[in-house]
């Protein structure tokens, strides 16, 4: 008895839409007007934002911009206040958010969030029973854990392993689910500079070879130099600029409401 | 959660052992969410099951008439222990199944006291618990209601039944033959039967008593099937982080609400067979003391094995009634403090790691690979 077999199996999900002017595009996701308040605070606002298939974009801004907010509303965590989502061409806004991952869209929390009690090998089983049984779940599962570089660990249980292994192992679990979108909020906070050398590499690789588009949240500006193509930046809730990093660095009001430079 | 490694993702040999139906049988009740993987624990339990069946013989009608009752409560210490153990829902509403079960029992069995209309009541009684757990559940679980908030909404669920129930001794409330008798609850319930007339076999004490046992038996092992199927899988997925397992694409209130159902038709089986014991049911069953019950048996025992659970509901039972009197429920309090503070996990857990947890014979759960490498606990 396996819960939800009969869906969201990640072979060939993302189609390019077709815009109502007939023009293919190859746009994953895109919010328009999105806005969500919480009482009378408004964390995120008005906010117009697209992932093309494939493409990797960072998100960044200072604390409280909104960030982890519109990760949870792509999500379905979160319902908008106001607003549409779209993912593959359809909209997504009142699609539960098992059905969202179903569809393809995966996820990794800000704090690691394994099953502490149960084996790297139980952990991994998990999301990839859902579509596959037999030997193709065994081999999947075997593949997950090495791609996160956990061969050896299988039996360990998942508390026992450091905080970097934790990212990598949640990071695996996410993606074994063969998603076309993939949201990672601060994978490398509290980890040094080898363990996030290899989280940018595995996120690159993934990236690069199984084309899975990322939306990342990151504070960490090396880190976002070394892996994004785009950067959005949030402030306040709503859009402030987007651009390559290079832009995003250069720019003045950047450096004055997120990186701490004069203006 | 004893940790185990994947060694199979199906039917087969799981000691080493020669490919038979039992070997075969194994493997579908065996994983990381139960306690007792080995030869000798399933030695133990064929000779304690043998022993529970030469019970009668031994000691005679009455006292396994008796002693039957503890085991039918065994039924609801294994809803409980399925919900809260193996999904995290902490429900005191076990007994609002169990109670809502005896009355649908008896309602229709007196009404039909025929063996059709008997096997009918059986289960339009099981049914009746599921119902009402179906019913609650969708409410909470689609209505967002979690943690200790379903606790109170369970235990309120009780208390209103209790009331309700206390005042329903007028005429109008009798239906068909069968009146409800408020506070004095409904005598008469005829004993269980199944079959048609003509064709029917009726359960006495002793014939009651080897009933329960078989299905017992079978409700333990299909539950040991169901937690560690894929399903079961998900279930403690559930319990340990909602919004992670809903992040794999789990429908986790769909998961709740199963489980929750489960656990009403079990809670359901237990109200059934207790008022076909007693001929009798009263709204006693909704009473706070009695909800406490399933709690404090599941504690015990382990809420997160159902050997435990079970077996800590009929020795806690076996215990409670030896002694008798207001002196039992303040001696099974001080046993539910003692575990919370000193025991939370439970006897049956701590006696498996402390005696049984390093067992490494064919079948049982192999130690961690890189237990020796000092990278893995360097956290």
């Amino acid at each position: 008895m396996s819960p939800d077999t009969a869906t969201g199996d990640p072979s060939v999900r993302h189609t390019p839409a077709v815009e109502a002017t007939g023009e293919i595009t190859d746009t994953l996701l895109e919010t328009r007007g999105l806005r969500k308040e919480f009482g009378g605070f408004t964390a995120v606002d008005d906010v117009n934002f697209s992932i093309e298939a494939g493409e990797l974009r960072c998100l960044i801004g200072p604390n409280g911009a909104g960030k982890s907010t519109l990760l949870k509303l792509i999500t379905g965590t979160y319902r908008p206040t106001s607003g549409k989502i779209y993912y593959d061409g359809r909209d997504i806004t009142a699609v539960d958010p098992h059905e969202r991952v179903q569809r393809g869209i995966s996820m990794k929390f800000q704090v690691p969030s394994v099953y502490g009690d149960l084996t790297v090998r139980e952990n991994v089983r998990l999301p990839v029973q859902r579509f596959a049984g037999g030997d193709e779940r065994r081999r999947r599962v075997d593949d997950a854990i090495a791609a996160a570089g956990l061969s050896g660990y299988e039996a360990v249980e998942a508390s026992a392993l450091s905080h970097g292994q934790q990212q990598q192992l949640e990071i695996g679990m996410a993606a074994s689910l063969e998603p076309d979108l993939l949201l990672l909020d601060e994978p490398v906070a509290g980890l040094d500079v080898a363990e996030r050398e290899a989280i940018a590499e595995r996120v690159t690789r993934l990236n690069g070879t199984e084309d899975i588009a990322f939306v990342v949240i990151e504070h960490d500006t090396e880190f976002v130099a070394e892996i994004a193509d785009e950067v959005t930046v949030l402030h306040n809730g709503e859009v402030f600029r987007e651009g390559s990093i290079e832009e995003i660095e250069s720019d003045a009001d950047v450096q004055r409401i997120y990186l701490g430079g004069d203006t | 959660m004893a940790t185990e490694t994947e060694t199979t993702s199906g039917p087969g040999p799981v000691d080493g052992g020669p490919d038979g139906p039992v070997a075969s049988l194994r493997t579908y009740v065996e994983g990381p969410n139960t306690v007792g993987q080995s030869r000798p624990f399933w030695a133990g339990f064929v000779v304690a099951v043998l022993a529970l069946a030469a019970y009668p013989a031994i000691v005679g009608g009455y006292q396994a008439s008796r002693f039957s009752l503890f085991m039918v409560y065994a039924f609801l210490g294994l809803s409980l222990s399925l919900v809260w153990g193996y999904a995290g829902i902490l429900s005191f509403g076990q007994v609002v199944f169990f109670g809502v079960a005896g009355y649908t029992f008896g309602v229709v069995a007196v009404n039909f006291a025929t063996p059709a209309g008997i096997t009918a009541a059986f289960f339009a009684g099981i049914v009746g618990g599921a119902l009402m757990a179906a019913v609650l559940g969708y409410f909470m679980f689609y209505g967002g209601v979690r943690d200790v908030y379903v606790t109170i909404i369970t235990l309120v669920s009780t208390l209103v039944l209790h009331t309700f129930m206390a005042q329903t001794a007028g005429d109008e409330w009798t239906v068909g033959k069968a009146a409800l008798g408020g506070f004095n609850g409904m005598p008469t319930i005829p004993n269980l039967a199944f079959g048609v007339e003509g064709a029917a076999v009726r359960f006495g004490s002793v014939s009651f008593y080897y009933l329960v046992l078989v299905l017992l038996v079978g409700t333990y092992l299909g539950l040991r099937a169901l937690v560690n199927s894929d399903y079961g899988r998900v279930m403690v997925a559930v319990r340990e982080d909602e919004d992670r397992t809903r992040m794999f694409g789990y429908d986790v209130e769909r998961v709740k609400l199963v489980v929750f159902t489960v656990g009403g038709a079990l809670a359901g089986l237990s109200g059934v067979l207790y008022a076909a014991w007693g001929n009798y049911v009263s709204p006693q069953v909704f009473e706070l003391a009695f909800a406490s019950l399933p709690v404090i048996w599941a504690s015990v025992g382990g809420r997160k094995t159902l050997l435990g659970a079970a077996a800590a509901t009929i020795g806690i039972e076996f215990f409670r009634n030896s002694l008798g009197g207001e002196w039992a429920l303040v001696a099974v309090g001080v046993l539910l403090l003692v575990f919370v503070l000193g025991l939370p996990g439970g006897i049956v857990p701590w006696v498996h790691d402390r005696y049984l947890g390093f067992r490494t014979d064919a079948g049982g759960p192999a130690p961690p690979e890189s237990a020796e490498n000092p990278e893995v606990t360097d956290s």
